[in-house]
């Protein structure tokens, strides 16, 4: 019984010639440029996203708190309200730094690195850079990758164990300054310490504020030059999978005190605007299709008007109303799946050529760069493009098919006649 | 012979502003093995009565018994059950489904009602279409073929799934006189050599006196007079 209704469908399909291949074209242009779509959309989300991930600490700890502690009045009277309670301005550090990695390092999966971020101002030959200045310690830093080994175009952290006083700065900076690897630069403290730093590492991000604005010091460094002896602000975990950072940052503020934030706090509004973005995309992917599905409509439409008489006949013979929606609900999806099949070759074609496209861009002291447009390959861009195609071509061919069920035979027998 | 169809005061008012009465108090019986013809003027209700027996249409009033069973108590599906296995229909167009070759325009019935193989259906179809006269045109389409020849296709069809009761709506209304006379002969084979019921709508009156019976209808209604043979009661 199926393969005769679907042999009625295809004969059906099949003599109407051009009409089928038009109606096949749109869909299947809907679906691969859907695709591509997609792939260009979601490729570029995962690439930001990425960026987000490995450039930055999974979960940051720093030396702030969201709330005031609770005070001792408070503990006494239940009936307290203090208004206007603010954390202390002067961040001096975390408290007792040792006994808050000990507790971290306990429990949470991954790796952690501990800093003192502070500001400076660099100064060479006649001129004046501000940057941040990170106390680090060399090791725990190369194993979570802060700055990637291709990243570095001479150096590395482990140089700053060289001996002296070392710093390892990006090359805009080094470019700013006219300095380059070897050269002996005069750091500026908050406080006024100057010390003199040799550069024995030169990084290149490709973000500009890290290669403008950031310098690499040993902690100890740090610590001296900003006349905070053991003291760090700042705790940054990597975790071996991010999506655990929000649990992760939230049971460690609970435990250490201060205030912790995973990356996608830190980048919510960005999160935000990329779920919007998503609505968006599939909104126009929904709508080329569902135009799509006014062509299959109109064929299907048409056919049941042009086929009015064979529904007749195949109604007369013993064929029933469910039969006549099936038959045209099958010849709907006939242009779906086909539309489909047509639009992964394309989509599929489409993202090869999108994949091929370079762009040239100056990437200064390491030459130049080649990008490739971010691409994402993902079966669940053909698996959605080809259901929203097949839904809507099933809603096409359905509304058709309901007319063509409720055909009185009687009347179109009697107008042939 | 038993009563294979009976009606009682069937009729048929199509539903509009000023109702248009199609057929009214139609009271007869068709046996077994007969062969009946229903005539009358245009416009007398003579297709209208057909696609009441053949279950197309559903009757206003009145009751229809096919076999013993009411038919009013048969849904849509039930009907057109009743339709494919014990019903075939002639029109006076072929209405042969254009894109199907001949054999399987007649293999149709037989694929829908799914009681027989592939190789029992084709060899079906070409015993048929070979009695008829067609093994020639197996695999032709029906624009290949000429009016007496689709026509022929057409009974073939009507034939695929062996039913008891052959409907007939002017067969012979678009074919030449030698056609025509082929297409009498066939149906009345069928009654006659292999126990069909027939029941031909037409306006012929060298076919009309032919038959077993005449149904005569005007304005709707059976004529005061019919056939002296005719087992159709007026009430």
């Amino acid at each position: 019984m199926t393969t005769l209704i679907l042999d009625l469908a295809v004969t059906h399909i099949l003599g109407r010639g051009r009409q089928t291949w038009v109606a096949i074209l749109s869909v299947g242009l809907g679906v691969g440029f859907s695709i591509a779509m997609a792939a260009l959309m979601q490729g570029g989300e995962d690439d930001l996203i990425d960026q987000l991930v490995n450039d930055m600490p999974h979960v940051q700890i720093s030396d702030e708190q969201r709330e005031a502690r609770r005070q001792p009045v408070e503990n006494v009277f239940a009936a307290t309200r203090i208004r206007g309670l603010r954390p202390l301005e002067d961040r001096r550090g975390m408290l007792n730094p040792e006994q808050i990695r000990a507790q971290l390092s306990a429990w949470v999966p991954g790796e952690l690195v501990w800093r003192l971020e502070t500001q400076g101002v660099v100064q060479y030959a006649g001129r004046d850079q501000g940057i941040t200045i990170y106390g680090i310690e060399p090791q725990p830093e190369t194993e979570v990758e802060a700055i990637k080994a291709e990243d570095f175009i001479r150096g590395d952290f482990s140089s700053l164990l060289s001996g002296g006083n070392n710093i390892v700065i990006g090359d805009g900076l080094a470019n700013k300054l006219g300095a380059d690897y070897g050269t002996t630069l005069t750091l500026v403290s908050s406080t006024g310490q100057t010390r003199a730093f040799k550069v024995t590492g030169l990084f290149h991000t490709g973000t500009t504020a890290r290669d403008e604005g950031e310098g690499y010091v040993l902690l100890k460094k740090a610590q001296i030059l900003s006349e905070r002896p053991n003291v760090i602000n700042n705790i940054r975990l990597y975790l071996p999978d991010p999506d655990m950072a929000s649990d992760v940052a939230a049971r460690a503020e609970a435990q250490v005190g201060y205030k912790a934030v995973s990356w996608q706090e830190a980048n919510e509004s960005l999160l935000e605007a990329l779920v919007i973005r998503n609505v968006i995309m599939y909104t126009v992917v929904g709508t080329i299709l569902l135009v799509a599905g006014f062509g299959i409509y109109n064929i299907i439409s048409t056919l049941t008007h042009e086929k009015a008489r064979d529904i007749a006949i195949l109604k007369s013979l013993g064929f029933t109303a469910r039969d006549m929606r099936r038959l045209f609900v099958i010849e709907g999806l006939m242009f779906g799946v086909a539309g489909s099949v047509l639009g992964w070759l394309l989509g599929f074609g489409l993202c090869v050529a999108l994949s091929m496209v370079r762009f040239e861009l100056s990437g200064g002291v390491v030459g130049q760069e080649i990008t490739h447009l971010p691409l994402a390959w993902s079966i669940w861009h053909y698996l959605i493009a080809g259901g929203f195609a097949m839904l809507s071509a099933a809603v096409a061919g359905y509304l058709p098919a309901r007319r063509a069920a409720r055909l009185n035979p009687v009347a179109i027998i009697r107008g042939a006649t | 012979m038993s009563v294979l169809v009976e009606t009682q005061a069937l009729e048929r008012v199509l539903p509009a502003t000023v109702p248009v009465t199609l057929v009214s108090d139609i009271t007869l019986s068709i046996s077994d093995n007969e062969f009946v013809a229903i005539t009358g003027p245009s416009g007398s209700g003579k297709s209208s009565l057909l696609y009441l027996l053949g279950l197309l249409d559903r009757p206003s009033a009145g009751t229809l018994t096919i076999g013993g069973r009411n038919m009013a108590e048969l849904s849509e599906t039930e009907r057109a059950a009743l339709r494919l296995a014990s019903m075939g229909f002639v029109f006076q167009f072929h209405f042969l489904l254009p894109e199907f070759s001949v054999r399987a325009n007649v293999e149709l019935p037989m694929r829908k009602l799914g009681r027989l193989s592939a190789s029992q259906r084709r060899a079906r179809a070409e015993e048929l279409l070979d009695s008829l006269g067609l093994a020639a045109h197996l695999d032709k389409l029906p624009e290949q073929l000429s009016g007496g020849q689709r026509q022929r296709v057409a009974i073939a069809r009507a034939l695929a799934n062996d039913p008891p009761l052959v409907l007939a709506d002017e067969p012979t209304g678009s074919l030449d006189s030698q056609s025509s006379e082929q297409v009498f002969h066939i149906l009345n084979d069928l009654v006659r050599e292999h126990g069909k019921t027939v029941v031909a709508v037409t306006h012929e009156e060298s076919i009309a006196e032919r038959v077993d019976r005449r149904i005569h209808l005007i304005d709707g209604r059976l004529a005061d007079w019919q056939d002296d043979t005719s087992p159709v009661t007026s009430p």
